[in-house]
């Protein structure tokens, strides 16, 4: 089946996500689409598998055009879709999942999980998948809820199958198997398409390469090329993929934590008796796959969980269950995870967001009354001192993209007198532009001798930023290593894996 | 919604009385015209006078609904001519002359359909069709004249004072409107919804009822005293649900309304038992002292109306001005990043309830020290609590806005009168017409809808898209 996308675009207001895009896509084939966020590859995707309408342009399969008005559509077309979120009932079986929305029915509606089963075993088998078509969806691994949803596009029969960002919340042991049953899904005759921004993956499995940025193909690279060509042709210009910093000049230990655990609401440990130390001037980066405490953990340390033991200090002065309004006082910058939930108000100004957690006193509050010609002016500062891309201070957040609500939130946590600074998935979603940024903000605040605590799911992240690397799994540290540890010991780790004594470096 | 009248039957009484019945005509289309631009200038001045104490030296910023997203490319500057055109015909101010033209529109069908002499000339239509063009325009101008003349101004007085009395009139029905929608809007702005304004109502009034009629002090000290105990007594009304919310987690919508019943039969046992005036069969306190009563006009237009021009001017500082509004706005709108930012929302949740509680007091205040002074009943607050959370939404929840659209109201429950007394038109119509009106300036989408008027922020060419789809898109 030979899918074609001719001048496929699509506007959102004044915005163009996709300017007359062409592209085809053939069987036998690993595509890679690759762009930065923003870039406008999910609207496409998006479009194709009937999300969104289109506003100008066709698709094209086989030489017929095709008119999608829903994913049904799409999946009767014979195109399938991993997302990024997987779209699975946690409660439900694979096998019932496999079949939700096609459900094959003997009399009287009575559904038949039987041949469910045997379909979803024999494409197991096919593609040399080992799983149980009966086990409960929550109870399996990441890595296996994925293949489920492979298993689903391909129960449909798809001959074209899209892949969402496939590799976020992968370990980079499960990216590896991801490749291998990509490449299998490739020699089988079926076409890939594989959406993602990270360098190392395209170079991997990618049989072509198209590269979008604005909305807009901007053209090819061979698999063959370097990393910098790729960069520099997503981003437009000339990127510096590594990040230069100096030497650590450590000072004394500024963070303590002792021991800390934390349960959940069902009595489910969350941390499981964690304890490090962070001195002056040091990056300790936590790594990790998404959803192993690492989000709690800062939580902790912000003073934000009432129930946590253990002994958690910075410069001696407790952190556990505080609050964070005490966590502020005490010196502590917080970048959260999810910046538009935790980081800002959207409907507030650029101005308005730069003093949400100074809102009670001086400088931007003098008896009770806001300070507006001090906040404008610091507004304006931030803005030029981060970089902002703004029109003017008086913009809404939500209006901006995320690496422009990054560095407001950056910019707000960075001009406090820290003690502490930590920053949970800092650069999650932003632009190569961005991350850059944020990366030299961090590593200028440890510095100046503030000890960071950083969280990021992304291994080239914690290896390029980190000083130490913790790296966390059900709610434990399993070791606190070097940052020239190979990528494959701490995948092992990721996975949990104890490391052997040498390689602590507590 | 609930658009109930909500003159006491003192007021009632009293309008009807001075209605003149003559019933002058004039022509429609002048209602209109002053009636839109009116209205017009009312909702663009409050949005300017928002914008301005927001955001002293900045453009004023784009309306509530805007999907923006230009702003996500840097610096694509709009032609200003352009940039006009589309403001012109996004804005607010376009919507809401456009809504009161619609509703004036269907309010005339209905007038017409429910008009006795048009009704009558209608089967010899195509006989004399004059006869049914005369009646309509009669009915219709003659309806409309009728609004203007109660509620604005009574162009057949000889003087020009007894012809503002009016206006005057529509202010003072205005007033307690104001007040509790301001208090109400407070708390939606942080997203605490006061049900309870009746209860607070309740509260507020009887307690500046009962400091009216038994602390006999000089005006100079009554009127403060009885004023202050009610806002206490709002705020305190309004803090249970308050407190409530914060420590319990119980909802405040729940909580303020079964408040109201609380509130609504404890002072009806009350008044027929403890605050009953002597010598009275029904429920009804004891008149209260002149000391207390607001010194004003003829026109019924008191020193009340100057307080609530007070409280929005404070309620406008609260809201843009003051480090307590800022923690109102943050956690209305995001409060998990107020949490963050280290601002506690329990303490904002009753906060709020208490300064929105004592707004909606001074409503209270102002029925038994103002409106009806004759002693207060367990009904005194005349619906007001209700008709509040409309006056609120009207008003976009901003002080202002608020401010205009007790005025709106006012004017049409006073006009509502004229249109009844002289007009013979149905008060239930006259209820009708009043709540299309503001059933189309509360739903710009609907407005833009039947005027086929432009996504605000999305250019004319753009293809109608799901709200979702653009999202998803957005966040792509």
């Amino acid at each position: 089946m030979r899918l074609e996308l001719r001048g496929i675009t699509k506007r959102f207001g004044a915005l163009v996500a996709n300017d007359h895009i062409d592209l085809s896509i053939e069987p036998g084939e690993i595509h890679c689409i690759l762009g930065e966020n923003g870039a406008g590859k999910t609207t496409l995707m998006n479009m194709l598998y009937g999300l969104l309408s289109i506003d100008e342009g066709e698709i094209v399969i086989d030489g017929v055009v095709q008119h999608f008005t829903s994913p049904r559509d799409a999946m009767r077309a014979g195109i399938g879709m991993v997302h990024q979120h997987f779209m699975l009932v946690p409660v439900f079986t694979v096998a019932e999942n496999v079949i939700l929305g096609h459900e094959q029915t003997r009399f009287a509606g009575h559904l038949d999980m039987a041949a469910a089963r045997v379909r979803v075993k024999e494409i197991a088998a096919q593609f040399g998948f080992h799983i149980d078509p009966d086990a409960r969806i929550e109870d399996l691994p990441v890595g296996v809820q994925q293949r489920v949803e492979i298993i689903k596009a391909l129960a449909l029969d798809a001959q074209v199958l899209v892949f969402d960002e496939p590799t976020a919340v992968l370990t980079p042991q499960e990216t590896d198997e991801l490749m291998a049953i990509m490449r299998q899904l490739r020699d089988s005759g079926r076409a890939i398409v594989f959406i993602t921004h990270k360098l190392r993956e395209v170079r991997e499995v990618a049989d072509r390469i198209t590269v979008v940025r604005l909305g807009k193909v901007v053209g090819s690279v061979s698999p063959g090329a370097s990393d910098a060509e790729m960069a520099s042709m997503m981003v437009g210009r000339a990127v510096e993929l590594t990040v230069v910093k100096d030497p650590p000049k450590l000072g004394d230990a500024a963070l303590v934590v002792e021991d800390v655990s934390l349960a959940d609401r069902n009595h489910v440990p969350v941390l499981d008796h964690i304890s490090f130390t962070v001195r002056r001037g040091e990056i300790l980066a936590i790594a990790g796959v998404q959803g192993n405490g690492q989000t709690e953990l800062v939580e902790t340390l912000f003073g934000m969980k009432k129930d946590a033991s253990g002994v958690a200090t910075i410069d001696g002065r407790n952190l556990l269950g505080i609050g964070a309004r005490e966590a502020i006082r005490a010196g502590v910058g917080f970048v959260p995870e999810d910046r538009q939930e935790d980081g800002l108000v959207g409907e507030f100004t650029i101005a308005e967001n730069l003093m949400l957690n100074r809102s009670s006193g001086p400088p931007f509050v003098r008896h009770g009354s806001l300070q507006l010609r001090f906040r404008r002016k610091f507004a304006d500062q931030k803005i030029r001192e981060f970089d902002v891309r703004t029109p003017s201070a008086t913009t809404r957040a939500r209006q901006l993209s995320g690496g422009n609500q990054q560095k407001v939130v950056l910019a707000r946590e960075l001009s406090r007198d820290l003690r502490l600074l930590i920053a949970a998935q800092p650069t999650r979603g932003l632009d190569v532009g961005s991350i850059e940024f944020v990366h030299q903000r961090i590593i200028a605040a440890r510095d100046e001798g503030v000890p960071v605590v950083m969280v990021s799911t992304e291994l080239d992240e914690v290896t390029a930023l980190a000083d130490r690397i913790a790296v966390m799994y059900r709610g434990t540290i399993v070791g606190i290593v070097p940052p020239d540890t190979p990528r494959d010991v701490l995948g092992l780790m990721m996975a949990g894996a104890p490391v052997d004594g040498p390689r602590q470096a507590a | 919604m609930s658009t109930e009248h909500s003159g006491t039957d003192t007021g009632r009484a009293e309008r009807e009385g001075r209605e003149d019945t003559e019933g002058s005509r004039k022509d429609t289309e002048d209602t209109d015209v002053s009636g839109g631009a009116g209205t017009e200038t009312a909702e663009g001045s409050a949005e300017t006078v928002e914008a301005a104490s927001e955001t002293p030296d900045a453009a004023p910023p784009p309306p509530l609904e805007a999907h923006d997203l230009t702003a996500e490319l840097p610096a694509a500057p709009e032609p200003r001519s352009a940039r006009f055109v589309r403001e012109l015909t996004n804005g607010s101010a376009a919507i809401t002359v456009l809504a009161i033209f619609a509703a004036l529109v269907i309010g005339a069908i209905l007038i017409v359909v429910t008009d006795k002499s048009t009704l009558d000339a209608l089967p010899y239509f195509f006989a004399r069709p004059t006869d049914t063009f005369k009646a309509i325009g009669s009915a219709v101008g003659g309806g409309y004249a009728a609004l203007f003349r109660g509620g604005i101004y009574d162009y057949s007085q000889s003087s020009f004072s007894g012809g503002i009395e009016s206006l005057l009139h529509s202010l003072s029905f205005a007033t307690p409107l104001i007040a509790a929608g301001i208090g109400i809007g407070i708390g939606f702005r942080a997203a605490v919804f006061n049900i309870g304004g009746q209860g607070q109502m309740l509260a507020g009034g009887a307690v500046a009822g009962w400091l009216a009629y038994a602390l006999p002090i000089p005006a100079i000290l009554h009127i403060p005293v009885a004023v202050i105990a009610a806002l206490v007594g709002g705020a305190v009304a309004a803090g249970i649900a308050g407190v409530l919310k914060a420590t319990t987690g119980a909802h405040e919508v729940i909580v303020t309304i079964m408040l109201n019943y609380i509130a609504f039969y404890l002072l009806g046992y009350l008044l027929t038992n403890v605050l009953k005036a002597p010598g009275s069969n029904n429920p009804i306190s004891r008149p209260a002292l002149q000391s207390a009563i607001f010194p004003g006009t003829t026109g019924g237009l008191n020193i009340g109306f100057a307080i609530v021009v007070a409280l929005t001017i404070f309620a406008s500082w609260l809201m843009n001005r003051s480090s307590l509004g800022f923690h109102f706005r943050a956690v209305g709108e995001n409060p998990s990043a107020a949490k963050v930012a280290g601002i506690s929302v329990k303490r904002v949740t009753v906060i709020v309830m208490i300064v929105s509680g004592a707004f909606v007091g001074f409503a209270g205040a102002y029925q038994v020290l103002g409106q009806t002074t004759t002693g207060f009943t367990n009904a005194l607050d005349a619906g007001i609590g209700f008709n509040a959370i409309t006056v609120a939404l009207l008003g976009r929840n901003k002080p202002w806005g608020i401010f205009w659209a007790g005025i709106l109201f006012g004017v049409f429950q006073s006009g509502g009168y004229t249109m009844q007394a002289a007009q013979g038109i149905d008060i239930d119509i006259v209820l009708v017409i009043q709540s299309v009106i503001v059933l189309f300036i509360a739903a710009p989408p609907l407005v833009r809808a039947i005027f086929r008027m432009p996504e605000p922020g999305h250019h004319r060419t753009r293809k109608a898209v799901h709200t979702a789809a653009v999202r998803t898109g957005a966040a792509a």
